[in-house]
């Protein structure tokens, strides 16, 4: 692919594939969970936020460690791999993926919260009002007024996705393929002193995420630009 | 002020203890606990106070050649010192081996008292091993399955951690149900089955220390690594499930 | 009046300092206002009867329809065949003037015809037919209020919300949307609960209206009818004033002059020709009453009412308002009087004295159907 070897290109597509397939993960998750945080009045809630930004604040190896528990025979992890007859969901693509999504949930969740709570409770009335019940409120009013937000944290949960090097490195397993995707990869070459492939996989890496933020920045901007 | 005061006059007053001096040691991670001993040991002995840093050997080189601080290395190879000595990093003729480390099959979930027999039934869907391409114990396991004929069927089956600590994880965690791993990780560890892989079946993990440049002219790291080759720090080495030279 | 003829409210409850106790029973049909100083609890009272607010002691029945009671029957808001327009427009910033008017209509046909509000008519009756195609952000603050009357009116509701909804407007755009206003009341058959602390628009758009301070409803009526009493707060007011519903008797095309019949005397007003038998409004404030004992000599003054003292209330240090009952047996329409204690006391006036009020200025409100 584009001429280069396969053990340069097959690591750029698992990238590619885990980042995309985190992002859309994430917003589905991210998007409920968000609604309630910035609705919600439960006492509890912030505890909840508090959670949910841990990942942000502990050491990979320590994120890395609970992920293998959780995703391993001992764990709930262990316990739907079963129903294919596999052990553990660690060093599967399915375990990087959820690896992935807990790592990067608060870079998504917390910018979809603040497009919520920024919406405030007035549309919603207003929504009330005009015969909208609160799930045809939340998709034809708060969701639509709420997509910067999204859009952002889609950019965010894919730049943070991409990146991701040590829980993936965690519980990948390194396999060819399946996980070797690109952090491991260039872990690989600076190892084996093979700089000049590590440096076109990090440098190729630096450009592609990059086009991707700038190019939702433009959009969103155009967005905002038609709204208003 | 006052702050700042007394902490210079503390400083000073450290440095001008020539008696007990401090020597910065890199260690490499597979020999966290028994350096810790030796180190206290040494202290007790000598007044001098070893300060260890753990970590990756490999990381540890690439510091060492840009200038970190260390003043004696102890690898997880004998690769990486000679390197250091080649680029007039550390003093050639301080290069000794310290420990041998040793192959071992673990695992939590199956038997594997006789390794060979349990690699070749294959009972299992995952071997943890260290990444070959960053770790001695990776390459050794790689070379005793070689050695025993097995690679190629244990091929697919294969789960590389990024260091032996994380190849260890996988097999502890029981994400894989066996893998190779060192000696000394299994040290005080009662569960589960092991086999040491003979030694016929790899070659020696050699693991070398040397005397940093920066430790040329450092009376405690000179005296550091005199003691690691004494009679005490061996017994302690040997306890923790290395071989000796 | 039966249960499907009116709307009844009635809500007790404490939100942090404020504590509620309001109720009232006003007609299903006609503006009915809410009106009282800032604070008093009228937005609370509207938010419960739209259901957004849920005081546990509440009843709402409307048209015969249990909204609320206090058995815990509680109809969720956008279940409730209801329209509310609130102080600041809020339109949806997402969606076109047309998706907003649209928002909330039913997609159905439903019992279409029977008194259905058609998108037309409410393009027609708020002039929106320019502003359709624009983005909400693009429009004037008189503009978004218009567009947020017609939403709420194409929900096809059973029940007219208004809260303060010119509040928010400058002199000139309140002046503009008024007479929407009142064509809306005219020309829909739809009860409309309006709040306002502003007396002028009370006046112009309410049937009835209910009082409300601190929390509390202190008087519900017709408006000429709590204007006039001197237990309320209207009617002691620095600015007082009554309002009378007057019939057009004739017009004096030499002079330019309009006589209006009222209940218990005639009032004349410079103002242009109108049709003979068409209803207005009246004001009369109560400053700008005097009263004398005997008919007055030659005068400017035009409108000299025989008129009958019902009630007098010392308000300030030396001031009296004077409440009169127009006609020589004091049986007619109310008037305000407001009157130094000394010249109270000069004319020996007192409760029941005949006297002739003399008004020098009557402001008469713009007729039916015409934009002001």
């Amino acid at each position: 692919m584009l001429g280069l070897p396969s053990d340069i290109w097959v690591p750029i597509q698992l990238t590619i594939e885990l980042a995309a397939i985190t992002t859309l993960s994430l917003l589905v998750v991210a998007t409920p969970l968000a609604w309630w945080l910035a609705r919600s009045r439960a006492a509890w809630k912030e505890g909840v936020a508090a959670i949910v930004s841990l990942p942000i604040v502990l050491p990979p190896t320590v994120l890395g460690f609970y992920l293998l528990i959780l995703l391993g025979p001992d764990g709930p992890g262990g316990a739907i791999a079963s129903l294919w007859g596999a052990r553990t969901l660690a060093f599967t693509f399915t375990g990087l993926v959820i690896g992935s999504i807990v790592s990067s949930m608060p870079f998504v969740v917390q910018p979809i919260r603040n497009a919520f709570a920024a919406i405030g409770d007035r549309p919603l009335e207003v929504a009330a009002t005009l015969r909208a019940s609160p799930r045809r409120a939340f998709w034809t009013v708060a969701l639509p007024l709420a997509s910067p937000g999204l859009l952002t944290g889609a950019v965010l949960g894919f730049a943070h996705a991409v990146g991701e090097f040590g829980v993936v490195l965690m519980i990948g397993g390194n396999i060819p393929g399946r996980t070797r995707v690109m952090s491991t990869a260039i872990f690989d070459f600076v190892e084996t002193m093979r700089w000049r492939d590590a440096n076109m996989l990090a440098g190729g890496m630096v450009v592609f995420a990059f086009a991707v933020i700038l190019s939702m920045i433009l959009l969103e901007k155009r967005f905002a630009r038609a709204r208003a | 002020m006052r702050l700042t005061a007394l902490v210079a006059a503390l400083g000073a007053f450290l440095a001008s203890s020539a008696e007990a001096a401090q020597t910065h040691i890199a260690v490499a991670a597979n020999f966290t606990e028994p350096a810790k001993e030796i180190a206290a040991l040494f202290n007790q002995k000598t007044g001098h106070e070893a300060v260890l840093s753990f970590g990756a050997s490999g990381a540890f080189f690439t510091q060492i050649t840009h200038g970190a601080p260390f003043e004696v290395f102890l690898s997880a190879d004998s690769e990486r010192p000679k390197a250091a000595a080649d680029g007039g990093f550390a003093l050639a003729d301080s290069l000794f081996t310290y420990a041998i480390g040793k192959l071992v099959l673990w695992s939590r979930v199956i038997d594997v008292t006789d390794g060979e027999a349990a690699l070749k039934a294959g009972q299992f869907q995952k071997l943890s091993i260290a990444n070959p391409v960053a770790a001695p114990y990776g390459t050794a396991a790689v070379e005793a399955m070689k050695a025993l004929g097995l690679y190629d069927a244990l091929q697919p089956k294969i789960v590389q951690g990024n260091s032996i600590a994380q190849a260890f994880q996988f097999v502890d965690t029981r994400n894989a149900e066996v893998g190779f791993v060192a000696l000394s990780q299994l040290y005080g560890v009662t569960a589960g089955t092991r086999w040491e892989v003979p030694q016929t079946l790899y070659s020696p993990i050699r693991q070398d220390a040397v005397l940093l440049k920066t430790g040329a002219d450092s009376e405690a790291s000179k005296a550091f690594l005199e003691f690691l080759k004494g009679p005490e720090a061996r017994a302690i080495i040997e306890r923790f499930g290395y071989a000796l030279n | 009046m039966t249960d499907g003829e009116t709307i009844r409210a009635a809500f007790k409850g404490t939100l942090g300092k404020f504590s509620l106790d309001a109720g009232f029973t006003a007609p299903a049909k006609g503006v009915t206002a809410l009106f009282g100083p800032s604070g008093c609890g009228k937005t609370t009272v509207l938010r419960c009867i739209a259901g957004l607010l849920r005081l546990p002691d509440g009843l709402c029945v409307v048209g015969g329809d249990v909204w609320q009671d206090r058995d815990g029957a509680f109809l969720p808001t956008h279940k409730r065949p209801l329209g509310y327009v609130f102080q600041e427009a809020s339109l949806f910033a997402h969606l076109s003037v047309r998706r907003n008017l649209m928002f909330g209509a039913p997609h159905s046909e439903g019992d279409a015809g029977r008194g259905r509000i058609a998108f037309d008519e409410v393009v027609e009756l708020l002039s929106l037919t320019a502003l359709l195609d624009r983005a909400p952000g693009k429009l004037s603050g008189g503009e978004r209020q218009r567009v947020a009357i017609g939403r709420a009116l194409l929900s096809q509701p059973k029940l007219l919300l208004m809260d303060e909804p010119l509040s928010a407007l400058d002199r000139a755009t309140k002046g503009e949307i008024l007479p929407f206003l009142e064509r809306l009341r005219d020309r829909l058959s739809l009860p409309i609960v309006y709040i306002t602390h502003a007396i002028a628009e009370v006046e112009r758009l309410a049937d009835q209206i209910v009082l409300m301070d601190k929390g509390r409803v202190i008087g519900a009526g017709p408006l000429d009818e709590l204007q006039s009493d001197p237990a309320l707060p209207l009617a002691i007011a620095r600015d007082a004033a009554v309002t009378l519903d007057g019939v057009i008797e004739k017009h004096d095309s030499g002079y330019g002059l309009l006589t209006l019949s009222v209940r218990g005397g005639s009032l004349i007003v410079p103002a242009p020709k109108a049709s003979t038998g068409e209803h207005r409004r009246v004001r009369v404030i109560a400053g700008d009453v005097s009263l004398a004992r005997e008919p007055p000599g030659l005068s400017s003054i035009l409108n000299v009412l025989p008129a009958r003292i019902v009630s007098a209330t010392p308000v300030e240090a030396d001031e009296i308002i004077a409440v009169l009952a127009l006609g020589a047996d004091g049986s007619g329409a109310r008037l305000l009087s407001r009157l130094t204690r000394k010249s109270w006391e000069q004319l020996r006036l007192a409760e029941g004295t005949s006297v002739y009020a003399q008004v020098k200025a009557v402001a008469l409100a713009p007729g039916r159907g015409e934009l002001g």
